[in-house]
Formats: structure tokens, sequence, C-alpha cells
């Protein structure tokens, strides 16, 4: 509960970082520019979850739970992302999305 | 009475064909000739012995009864069938003479005419094909089998012109026979189809039975102002036309000279090309009844004009074979004519009569001077009338035998031609004055083209031979000298005894004035051609400069094969077989290959929504993804 | 084993055996043992088949019936009437035929014979079918192939003509697999039984006019696509040119019959309303097929175009007297499907000999072939007359028929129509004495042909067992022709 700040400011914040992230995967060139905004997307829903729990549910802990999940799921998604993108480098030597168009047609 | 003997006479010749045909290669050049001709020999005594019988015999009440061996061939329908089968009456029974005795001489001639020939076996299985399909088409007991042996005969003809098939104008005489013979028969066959349909029989005792109920209901069904059955009648005769080389059908008769002369002797002056005239005959009474005789009236004018029209060519072709050809057509001209100015009983039959009667001694003359020619061809190995003269020294036999032909077909008096052409205007100038006159000229210029060929063949000067030319072997002159016998003993038969289109016999009498006429001009024409052709001079060239155009146009048969050429080449070929072969590739094929390449472009222009780029998967995976919530909200909340 | 499943073992067997074999002469023999049993079998079934005619009375004889998947009612079920009988026998010869032409393929010939085979168990399949679907696989078995045949053995744009014929065989399959479907989902109306796929049992409802008006075209054209019905005939002429000799001979000769075959058996036997009120359309196009197909023959040079052109126009005539609705004309259609399919096998032999020997089909260039080639030259002369119409082979007995028949038509338009397919036999003899007169007649076009080697004996074998059915059915056709009627009238009736 933060003081003279509603819940709909903080989730019109969330939207925003989820929004900058989506456009963000689907608009940048380099795989870690959308990889990091894959953790902008995921920070957003993890910023709701906690959000939503403290000030709709302050009883109950679940939310925060989640976001931990989250986090930890984040962790490991970049990891494995970041492997995959060393691999292709070590492959096509770029990291350029339109370098990795190998499934075309 | 039995005639069932008379099948043998049709099966003869074809055993005779699938034998030689078949072991064409294994049987020697000796043996086929001697099969070919001891087996006509055979149909030859039968047919004259059935003769015999026949005009002995075959009268009940004074009336000649048909009759009649057949077995069912196909089955159409309930009515409609095809039968087979031999019909003996007057005029088969006559046909049966003319046909066997030609055959017969033809098959003794060809083996000196032919000896030495690689395919002189062939050519003896061809003549018996020939003469089966010649028999097989004379003795016919309906509609349906005279087509066929029709066509049989054709495609015989068809073989026997194109026999020298290596020589490129023998091959496209025998093309251009075939199918304009088959243009012909597509209107026999759908006269048939006609009457088929509207009198559900195609049997001849049927069709010509007076009283019958085709003849009686002719009315009962029009088409465009006439009766169906007259339009049958003529596209019949059209069929006829066509086989008889008449008017506009005509121009196949002078290339089929192409093939071996004792061809053309057999074929295309003695028996074939009388088909249609035997055609109309044996339909006599329906072309007589039906529409009171509208289309009798069609056979008349285009045989008078055919007569007219082939003799003023004759005059000037220079190549003897085609000389003889115009000459058949002539004659056959008056053959039609003569149906056609008939009547139907007692003494109106005489034009029938004399058709028949013309038939019969033309086959006899025609056959001879074919077979003469032949010989002259033989010694001199040239058909060209400049290449020939005084060749009554070196030719007695030949020579003298022409010679009766030629008098014979002038009607000279006590030839049998004169007969025979006499009973003709005598028919033509009881019915129609017109025809008579044309008639009456045509016999002069008859006489003086044949007088032309004789003179210039036999007398004037000797020409550069290659080596001297001598008689024809006795192989060819016997039959030759049988035919001369024939060429005047024929004219002394009372035809009007035996053949009449009521099968009943009347008396004929020879008209003394009429014939006077026909002689006299006959005379007329020698006389002219013995004053222009005798001696060498330049008397004809003159002529024919004083005639200019009109000479060229003779010469070049008014142009008529020019027609056809434009017809086929430019307008069928051109426009029609043409446009539509390019119709099929460019529109039909053109649109199915299109519908191929449709379907692939369009596949090309889809196949970059597959991009590659997981950023676009991504898009359209969550923009499908809210499409489907929204559907979902908006479904929930009404 | 049932004397009609045997047609279908035979050459599964002899497909096997044919596995196991090594070489051309291993290969051949195999094949001609095999095919040769299935024309003996073929031989004795008409023997057979009269002998049972006499005491059944059946629309169809030897029947049998083996479920073959349950839940749709499929069953694999087999008879034969005096048609598929005869054109069993057809096919037979036609294969027997085509083997001894193919008898020196040298690429492959293991893999070409069993292609040949299966190809022709497709179509003995066919013709023993009384059930929609078993018809309809067999249809596809036959068809299929083909593409391998021209693909693989076949000469020129082969791969085109090939994906051609295929693709455009395929498309008309699909059409008629729809109107199949359309008739089995409304084989149990009115009497609430199971749907299905039997011929016999779909005859007996009457299916709804609406459906037979839309299902009756697709099922028409998708039959009459193969036989080559004017505007679905161009895959035909390429295909024709670049199969092998065997192939264009088995296509020609027994595969277009199909359609004809298709056509009355399913089309018109079970959619009689919608084929009624459909004839008079497809009947102008069947008649233009016939003048337009002769017509495009005149102008072709490849000899095989020609005759591919000819088939357009002679199946034309097939098409055009199915529609008719008259026995004579549907006698005639049946006896002309013999006739075609034997006359255009002995012309695509021959045409493949001529090729084999000088390696052209352009009629410019042949000439004179004749004096070289005697016995090739008197049966290309014999061919070209009876497939002209001369009397004394089939194809005069044939088209008499059908022009009699349709003749009898009581509307005058059907009588015009028939004297425009009349006109055919004139142009029919312009284009086959223009063949004819050119190649085989005349001056040798070209020196090098005048040691061409002489036919051989597996040639002449092959010919001969062609012509020597035409010449029967030519001069005798009383007994078929009666035959074939008998069978005819319980199919017409539901027409009229």
């Amino acid at each position: 509960m933060i003081e003279g700040i509603s819940i709909y400011e903080i989730l019109t914040l969330s939207s925003i970082v989820f929004f900058v992230g989506v456009y963000g995967f689907f608009t940048r060139e380099n795989l870690i520019t959308v990889l990091m905004s894959i953790e902008l997307i995921l920070n957003a829903s993890a910023l709701n979850f906690v959000i939503i729990n403290t000030y709709l549910y302050p009883d109950f802990l679940q939310g925060a739970v989640f976001s931990i999940f989250i986090i930890a799921m984040a962790a490991a998604e970049t990891a494995l992302a970041i492997a995959i993108i060393i691999n292709l480098y070590k492959l096509v030597a770029s990291v350029e999305v339109k370098d990795t168009e190998k499934l075309k047609y | 009475m039995d005639f069932s003997y008379t099948i043998l006479i049709p099966l003869i010749p074809l055993a005779l064909f699938v034998i030689l045909g078949i072991f064409s290669k294994k049987i020697p050049a000796s043996i086929s000739g001697w099969m070919g001709s001891i087996g006509l020999g055979v149909t030859f005594v039968l047919s004259y012995y059935a003769a015999y019988q026949y005009y002995l015999n075959g009268k009940v009440n004074g009336v000649y009864q048909p009759f009649i061996y057949k077995y069912n061939w196909m089955n159409f329908t309930d009515k409609l069938h095809i039968d087979m089968g031999v019909l003996i009456d007057p005029i088969s029974v006559m046909m049966l003479v003319v046909v066997s005795t030609i055959s017969f001489m033809v098959h003794l001639y060809s083996r000196g005419y032919m000896k030495g020939d690689d395919g002189y076996t062939r050519f003896f299985a061809y003549l018996a094909l020939f003469s089966f399909s010649m028999f097989g088409l004379v003795l016919a007991t309906n509609l349906f089998q005279i087509y066929i042996f029709w066509e049989l005969v054709g495609a015989s003809s068809f073989l026997l012109i194109g026999y020298y098939y290596t020589k490129p104008s023998a091959v496209s005489a025998a093309k251009k026979a075939f199918i304009v013979t088959r243009f012909a028969d597509f209107g026999f066959l759908v006269g048939i189809l006609i009457i088929g349909y509207y009198t559900g029989t195609w049997d001849f005792q049927e069709l010509n039975n007076p009283e019958g109920s085709v003849i009686t209901n002719w009315a009962s069904t029009s088409f465009m102002g006439l009766s169906v059955l007259t339009w049958a009648l003529i596209l019949i005769f059209m069929g006829g036309a066509g086989k008889s080389a008449m008017l506009p059908f005509h121009i196949w008769l002078p290339d089929a000279m192409e093939g071996p002369t004792p061809v053309s002797a057999l074929i295309h002056a003695a028996t074939m090309v009388v088909a249609g005239v035997y055609l109309v005959a044996r339909l006599f009474p329906m072309y007589y009844f039906i529409e009171d005789g509208f289309a009798l009236q069609v056979v008349a004018y285009v045989g008078a004009i055919s007569s007219l029209f082939a003799a003023i060519i004759a005059l000037t072709q220079n190549d003897i074979k085609r000389v003889l050809a115009f000459s058949t057509m002539s004659q056959i001209g008056y053959m039609m004519l003569a149906l056609g100015v008939s009547g139907y009983h007692g003494h109106d039959g005489l034009g029938f009569m004399a058709s028949m009667f013309h038939l019969f001694t033309h086959a006899m003359f025609k056959g001879l001077l074919f077979l003469a020619a032949g010989s002259v061809i033989h010694a001199i190995h040239s058909n060209y009338l400049q290449d020939m003269g005084g060749l009554r020294k070196y030719m007695p036999i030949t020579h003298i035998t022409f010679l009766i032909a030629a008098l014979s077909i002038s009607g000279v008096p006590f030839f049998a031609g004169f007969f025979s052409k006499d009973e003709i205007l005598t028919a033509a100038y009881e019915n129609n004055i017109l025809i008579y006159i044309s008639s009456v000229f045509v016999a002069g210029l008859t006489a003086f083209y044949m007088f032309r060929l004789y003179f210039g063949i036999f007398w004037g000067k000797d020409k550069e031979y290659e080596h001297t030319p001598h008689e024809s072997p006795m192989s060819m002159t016997i039959p030759m000298m049988f035919l001369a016998f024939m060429s005047i003993a024929g004219g002394y038969i009372h035809f009007s005894k035996y053949i009449s289109p009521d099968h009943m016999p009347f008396e004929a009498h020879l008209n003394y004035y009429l014939a006077a006429i026909a002689s006299t001009v006959g005379l007329i024409g020698i006389v002219l051609a013995f004053i222009f052709y005798k001696k060498e001079n330049n008397l004809s060239e003159r002529f024919s400069h004083a005639f200019g155009i009109f000479y060229k146009w003779t010469y070049n048969k008014f142009y008529f094969d020019e027609i056809y050429l434009f017809v086929t080449k430019k307008i069928i070929f051109g426009l029609v077989a043409k446009p539509s072969a390019w119709f099929d590739k460019n529109v039909v094929d053109a649109s199915m290959i299109g519908i191929g390449n449709v379907t692939e472009s369009f596949s090309y222009k889809i196949k970059g929504m597959q991009s590659g780029k997981f950023q676009d998967y991504a898009m359209g995976f969550i923009s499908g993804g809210v499409v489907i919530a929204i559907v979902v909200f908006y479904l929930w909340i009404n | 084993m049932d004397i009609l499943s045997l047609f279908v073992i035979v050459p599964i067997i002899t497909v096997i055996a044919l596995g196991f074999s090594k070489g051309l002469k291993q290969s051949r023999i195999v094949a001609l043992a095999g095919m040769l049993v299935q024309l003996g079998m073929s031989i004795n079934l008409i023997f057979a088949y009269l002998k049972e005619r006499a005491v059944n009375d059946d629309i169809m004889v030897f029947v049998k019936d083996i479920m073959w998947f349950e839940q749709f009612n499929i069953h694999y079920s087999v008879g034969v009437d005096a048609i598929s009988v005869v054109m069993i026998a057809l096919t037979a010869v036609i294969v027997v035929a085509g083997i001894f032409i193919s008898w020196m393929v040298d690429d492959l010939p293991k893999e070409f014979f069993i292609s040949l085979i299966i190809l022709s168990t497709g179509v003995f399949g066919f013709f023993i079918s009384l059930d929609l679907f078993t018809m309809f696989v067999f249809y596809e078995i036959a068809v299929i192939p083909m593409y391998l045949l021209i693909g693989i053995w076949g000469s020129g744009p082969r791969e085109n003509s090939a994906m051609k014929l295929t693709l455009m065989l395929m498309g008309a399959s699909a059409v008629l697999s729809v109107g199949i479907f359309g008739i089995y989902f409304n084989s149990n109306i009115g009497t609430d039984g199971p749907l299905t796929f039997n011929i016999l049992e779909i005859a007996q409802v009457n299916i709804p006019e609406a459906a037979q008006n839309l299902f009756f075209p697709m099922v028409f054209i998708g039959f009459a696509t193969l036989g080559a019905l004017f505007p679905f005939h161009t895959w035909s002429p390429s295909g024709h040119a670049s199969a092998p000799t065997a192939v264009s001979m088995l296509h020609a000769g027994v595969l277009m019959k199909l359609g004809g075959y298709g056509v009355f058996r399913v089309a018109m036997y079970l959619l009689p309303i919608g084929a009624i009120n459909w004839s008079d359309f497809f009947l102008v196009l069947a008649s233009i097929g016939v003048v337009y197909g002769a017509l495009g023959a005149i102008m072709q040079k490849d000899l095989k175009y020609i005759n591919a052109y000819a088939s357009v126009s002679h199946l034309g005539l097939v098409l055009f007297a199915l529609l008719m609705f008259n026995k004579t004309a549907w006698n005639g259609a049946i006896i002309q499907s013999l006739s075609h399919g034997l006359l255009t096998a002995m012309f695509f032999a021959l045409i493949g000999m001529v090729y084999g020997r000088t390696h052209t089909r352009d009629v410019a260039k042949l000439g004179g072939i004749m004096k070289v080639l005697p016995f090739i030259g008197a049966i290309y002369v014999i061919t070209g007359l009876a497939y002209l119409g001369l009397p004394g082979f089939s194809g005069f007995v044939a088209e008499m028929n059908i022009f009699v028949g349709s003749f009898q038509h009581d509307d005058t338009f059907h009588r015009i129509l028939t004297i425009l397919a009349v006109s055919s036999i004139v142009v029919t003899a312009v284009y086959i004495l223009r063949m004819v007169g050119k190649i085989m007649m005349g001056p040798l076009s070209n020196p090098e042909y005048a040691n061409l080697p002489k036919a051989t004996w597996y040639e002449k074998v092959g010919l001969v067992m062609l012509l020597i059915p035409v010449v029967i059915i030519g001069v005798m056709p009383f007994g078929l022709g009666e035959m074939l009627k008998e069978s005819i009238e319980p199919f017409l009736e539901r027409l009229l």
C-alpha cells in the first residue's frame, strides 16, 4: 500500500511496461533486445500479481508467491535463451533476427 | 425354281481375295493369275446360267418374279435390320451378266497386261475383292446391304487406283476418288436413315411395291415443301451421283485413270461407275411414284447436263484414258437421263429399259475401248495422243476391235450402241424435247471425239517409239475379241422382253425416223473427225484458236478441280480446320493450363506468409488470440 | 475363389512374381504368362456368361459380396453383365498385345511391366465392381501408374504431359468423388435402411430430382473427362504423344473406355432424371466433340496427335450415343468402345513401330514406308480403312448402330445433331487417307529408310491379335449385338 497512489496508476504503469515489451518483442532486430522485451513482459505481469495481491487481497500471499515463480522462470528462460542465442551466433555469426529466417518456405 | 446357287457368285471372289490376300507373298504370279481367272470363269458360267434360267422360266402369269434368299445379319430395332442375301430379279440378273463378263475378261487380260509386275498377286487379290463387292452390291436385297457393298467397292476402287502406290499422282487420285465418293455417300447414308425412320423398312420389296404403304403414304410428312421421302431419294441420288461421276461429283473419275488400265476398264468404265444408275433403277418405283417423280426429274436433268458437259470436255483432252473417262461420264449421263424420263407401266417404261440396255452395251464397248487403249499403252508406254500415230500396221487386232467399239459408241447402225442409244433418244423424245435435243447433240460430239482418238492413234504419221510397237499377246487380245463380238451382238438382244419397270415384258420397236436423225448426227461427227484428224493438219489448232477462251475453259475442265481445291484447301482446311486446331491449342488447352498457372501464381503470392521470422509468427499468434478473446467476450456478454 | 475375383488376383500374383524376376527376358515372360492366363480366363468368361445367362435372369450374374468397411457399409462387391464381359475381354486382348509390342523395352523392364499390370488390375477391377466405392478405388489404381509410365518411359516433354494428364484426371475424379458421395448420402431415401454404395441397391431408390440435377453433371463430367469429352479432352493428345507405345495402346484402348462405361453404369443408371434434364446440354458438347475432334485431326502433324484427336471424335460418338437414350444407339456405343479400343491400339502399335525404326512421327518427314515395311504398311492401310468405318470391320457396325439408333429419336433437334455427327465420317476419311497416303504410300521420303528392319514375329503377333476381333465383330455382328442388347435393357428402362 503506497499512500496517495491508487491501484489504477500502478496498473496503468504495468500495462505500459507490458505493451512496451510486446512492441519491443515484435519490432526489435536484435535477439538480445528481443529477450529484454520478454523480460519486460514478464516483469509487468509479476508486478501485476504483486499489486493486485497487495491492494485487493491483503490477507493472502498467492500473488507474491506467483511473482517469485515468475522471476525464477524468467531467470531459467533467460539462461536458455542466451544459450540458444550463443549457439546461433556460432552458427551464423550474428544475433540479428533477419539472419535467423531459416524456417522460411 | 432354285437360285440358291447364285450365292456362290459373290462367295467365290471373296474366297479368292482371302487366299490371295493372306498368302500374297507365297503364291507365285503364275498361279495367282490362273486362280483368279478360273474363279471368275466359274462365276461367269454361273451368271450366264442364272440369266438363261431366269429369263426363260422366271415368269409367272407374264410377270417376272423376284427370288430372294437372305438371312438376318444385324438387328437395329424391332423393325429395322440388315439382311444379307441375294435378290434375283430382271435387273440384278442382267447386272450379274455384265459384271461377270467384264470381270472375267479383265482377269484374263490382266494376266498379260500385268506380267512382270511386283504386285501381281496383290493385283489379283484386289480384283477379286472388287468383284466380290460388286456382286454383293448387285444382288443386294435391301438398301443397307447396297450401302455396305457400296462402301466396299469404293474401298477396292481406292486400293486399285492407288495400286502403283509409290507414284504420288496415283496416291492422290486414289484419295480423291475415295473422299469425293465418301462425301456423296454421306448424302446416301442420310437418305437411308430418313427412309428407315419414316418407313421402318429398307427392304426393296416393301419399298418398291406400288400399292404398298411406303409409296401410297409418301405425302404424310413434308419438309421445306417437299415430302421427306423425296428428300431422301434426292440424297440417295447424291450417293449415286458420286459413284457414277455425275456433276458435280465427277472430278474423281478422270484422275482415277492413274490406276492400271484393266482396272479402269473394270471399275471406271463398266461396273462400279454404273452403280449409281443401278441404284436409281433399283428404287425406280419410289422415284417414279413419290411426289409424282420430282426426284426423278432431278435425276433426268443432272444426267442430261453431265452428259453434255463431259462430252464437251472430252473433245479437248489429250490423255486417251481421260478422253475415255469423260466419255464414260457422258454415257452414264445418258443412262441417268433415260431413267429420268421413263414412265412405269407398259410401253412408258421404255426409258428404264433403254437405260439398262445402254448400261449393258456400254459396259461391253467401253470395257473394250479401255482394254484396247491398255493394249496401245502397253505397246508404246504413253497415255498421250501426241505420242501415238500410225499404229494400225503394228497392232491389227487392237485396231479392229477399237474400231468396232468406236463405231458402237458412236451409234453407227447395226452396232450395239446404235440400238441402245436409239431407245434412249426415243424415250427422251417422247417425254422431254429439251433433253432430247441435248442428247442428240451429245451423240454427235461422242462420235467426233471417239474418232478423233481413233484416227489419232491408228492413222497419221508414225511417231518415234522406244521400240517397234507390237501386237499384244493372246491373253490380252482374246478378251478384246470377245468384247468386240459382244459390242455388235449385244444390240440384237430384245431387252424389252426381259427388262421393264413393272417386270412385265413389252414390245419396243425401233423408231426409224429418230434412228435416222441420230445416226446421221453420229456420221457427221465421224466425218468431221475424219477431216480434222485423218491426216496431220492444223485445222484443229485453227479451230481451237477460233474458240479461244472457250477452248481454254474446256481444256481445263471448266476449272472444277480448282474450285474443289479452293473449297477444301482454303475454306475447309484454312477457315474451319485450322482455326479449330488453333482454338484447341490456344483456348481449350490454354484455359486448362491457365487453371494450373493461376493455382501456381496464387501459391507464390501467399507463400510470403511463411516468413521465417519468429516475431511474425508471434504476432499472428497473439493477434489471433486477441481476436478469439474479443469474440468470446462478445458472446459472453450477450 | 469365384470366377470374377480371379481377374484381380491373377494380376496381383503376376506383379509379385515380377518382383522376383530379373532382367528383360524373365520379366516379359512372367508378364506375358500372367496376362495370357488372364486372356484365357476372359474368353472363358464369355462362354461361362452365356451359359449362366441362359438360366439366370438377374441384371448381374456371378455376384459376390464381401463386407469391407462395416461402419460405412462399404463392400467388395462384384458381378458382370454382357457389357462388362466384353470390356474385360477387350482389356485382356489389348494388355497381351501391349506386352508383345513392348517385347524389347530396354529401360527398367521389370518396373515397366509391374506398372503396366497394376494399371490393368485397376481396369479389370473397375469393370467387375458393383460397389461405387470399390469402383472408385480401382479407377484411381488405374490412373496413378499412368503418371509413372509416361513420366519414366515416355518421350518428348514427358514430365509435363504426365503432370497434365494426371492433374486433369485427378481433378475429374475429385469432382466425381463429390458426385459419388452425393449419391451415397441419398441412397437410403424412402427405405430407411443404411446408406449404401451398392449400385443395384441404389437403383431401387428414387433420389430426389434436385439432388439428381446437382450430382449428375458432377458424375458425368468426372467420367466423361476420361472419355475425352469436349472441352475436357486436352490431356489426351499430349499424354498420348509422350507415352510409350504400350501405354498409349492401353490408355486409348482401355482406360478411356472407363469413361463411357462409368457414364452409363453410374451416372445414367443411378441418376436417370438428372440425365434426362442435362442430356441436351451434354449432347451438344458431345456432338461438337465429334466434329471438332475430326477437324482438329486434319491439321495435326504428329502421328500420335492425329490419333489422339481422332479418339476425341470417336469417343465423342460414344458419349453422343449414350445421351440418345436409345437401345440401338447404346448398343452402338458399346460396340464403338470395343472397336475404337482395338483399332486405336493397333494404330498406336503401328505408330510405335514406325517411330521405333525411323525416330520420327512427323507426317511431313515420313513417306513411302509401305515399300520398305510391307507387313506394317498393309496393316496400317487396313487399320485406316477400318477406322474410317469400312464395312466388314467393327467400326462400321458400331457407327451404323449409333447413327440408326440416334436417328430414331422423335425430336427433330436430335435428328439434326445425328446428321451433324454423320458428317464426321467424311472428315474421318480425309484425315485417315491423308495420313495413310502420306506416310505409307508415295515415294520413299528419305533414302535412309530403305533398309529399315522388317516387322518381327512379336510385332506381327500383337497386331494380328488385335485385328482378329475387329474382323469378327465386323463380319458377324449379330450375336454380339443380341447379347449386349439384353443387358442394356434394364439400364435403359430407368431412363424411359
